[in-house]
């Protein structure tokens, strides 16, 4: 055991954990943010996506030792009033069915928002191609990002 | 000692015309002592520079060994040796990051990368599908897990150094050609055999197969390819 000093949105959390623990496990278990999700353990379905200095990374093959030292955001951290664009474009179309991949389908779209500020279809699909949706709410997702984008435009305009 | 005789000399000769002739052989023997101190000097540094050199720590250069010159060019031996390279280039764990394509390939039967991630321009990934988001520095243990390195990518888009598809003669001419293998001359081809990324072949993560010879047969046979002239195996392979 370890101790260590994760800063996770903002916060920094003082940790003992294994440094070859996922950082998934020290996120859910040792810090109690619970919004991002355990799917497949192997990074194949991207319910596990946090930002690591802004990149939309995999946590459940991530070591928690990876991260330390870096910026970690989680579901939890992506904005103070849930209030990013991608957040709201969520909401408004209502886009989970039972939501348990919907955490990392965000954090995911908000790396392509940040990146591409308006993207195309084939942008969309590039991005989001590695979270996978049980329920099939794939439609709906693309749906969402474009309306985000739009909602981002509209706030960079406004601010 | 000289150099002080031949000043007073010079300086006793002073005013006495009947000495200026012999004064003018002054000179020569000045030129004597410097030739004589030079070549000590020259003498001293070399010396100093043998003993100097036989206390270095030698560092491995995979180039010391290769000789680059016509007479020891063999075309047969040189396409030979190539052959036994294409069979570790076009092997899963090299050629599954050298696609035709923008998507790299995955497992040992080479199929399109599930998720499809994209090449992007620095052979990196695009948004939130970049390699390091998934494969770690090191390898994930587990089957079916990322396999790592710290410097996971594919070549870059406008270099993409296809292996897919090649036939060993197409790619022997690839590789040597600086205009597409990544600008290497043959001195920085040696040394890429013993890059990072290419070593991971040779660790591949659980569950997959190694490459068909060891590294260091590998890297044999590429060094002797190299070294008997870069030739590439006739058109029928």
């Amino acid at each position: 055991m370890t101790k260590m000093t994760l800063k996770i949105n903002g916060s920094d959390h003082t940790l003992e954990a294994d440094p070859n623990m996922p950082l998934l496990w020290a996120i859910r278990d040792l810090v109690g943010l619970k919004g991002t999700k355990y799917g497949c353990g192997v990074a194949q379905c991207g319910a596990c996506v946090v930002h690591l200095d802004g990149d939309a990374i995999r946590s459940c093959v991530t070591k928690v030792s990876r991260a330390e030292g870096k910026q970690v955001v989680t579901i939890e951290g992506l904005s103070k009033n849930n209030d990013h664009p991608a957040q709201l474009a969520w909401q408004q179309l209502d886009v989970p069915q039972y939501g348990y991949c919907h955490s990392g389908q965000i954090m995911s779209a908000a790396v392509l928002l940040r990146e591409k500020a308006d993207p195309t279809n084939q942008d969309i699909d590039d991005a989001m191609a590695g979270n996978i949706c049980r329920c099939g709410t794939y439609l709906r997702i693309r749906k969402a990002i474009v309306l985000a984008a739009e909602l981002q435009k509209k706030t960079v305009k406004q601010g | 000692m000289f150099w002080r005789q031949s000043y007073r000399k010079r300086l006793s000769n002073k005013g006495d015309p009947g000495k200026i002739r012999s004064m003018k052989k002054q000179p020569k023997k000045l030129i004597s002592f410097n030739i004589r101190a030079a070549t000590a000097l020259t003498f001293i540094i070399f010396i100093t520079a043998v003993i100097a050199s036989a206390f270095r720590k030698k560092e491995y250069d995979p180039t010391s060994a290769v000789r680059f010159d016509k007479i020891n060019r063999d075309s047969v031996e040189s396409a030979k040796a190539f052959l036994k390279v294409y069979s570790v280039l076009m092997s899963p764990r090299c050629m599954n990051c050298h696609p035709a394509g923008d998507v790299p390939l995955q497992g040992d039967d080479s199929h399109l990368h599930t998720m499809a991630p994209k090449r992007g321009i620095d052979g990196k990934g695009v948004y939130a599908m970049k390699c390091s988001n998934c494969h770690q520095p090191a390898n994930t243990p587990g089957l079916h897990t990322p396999p790592g390195n710290p410097n996971w990518h594919l070549p870059p888009a406008d270099m993409k150094m296809v292996f897919e598809g090649k036939s060993a003669h197409e790619l022997a001419k690839q590789l040597v050609d600086p205009k597409l293998n990544g600008h290497k001359d043959k001195k920085k081809l040696i040394e890429h055999a013993h890059d990072g990324l290419v070593l991971a072949g040779w660790n591949p993560g659980d569950g997959r197969t190694l490459p068909p010879m060891s590294h260091k047969e590998f890297n044999k046979a590429w060094l002797t390819w190299l070294e008997k002239g870069a030739y590439a195996p006739p058109k029928a392979h």
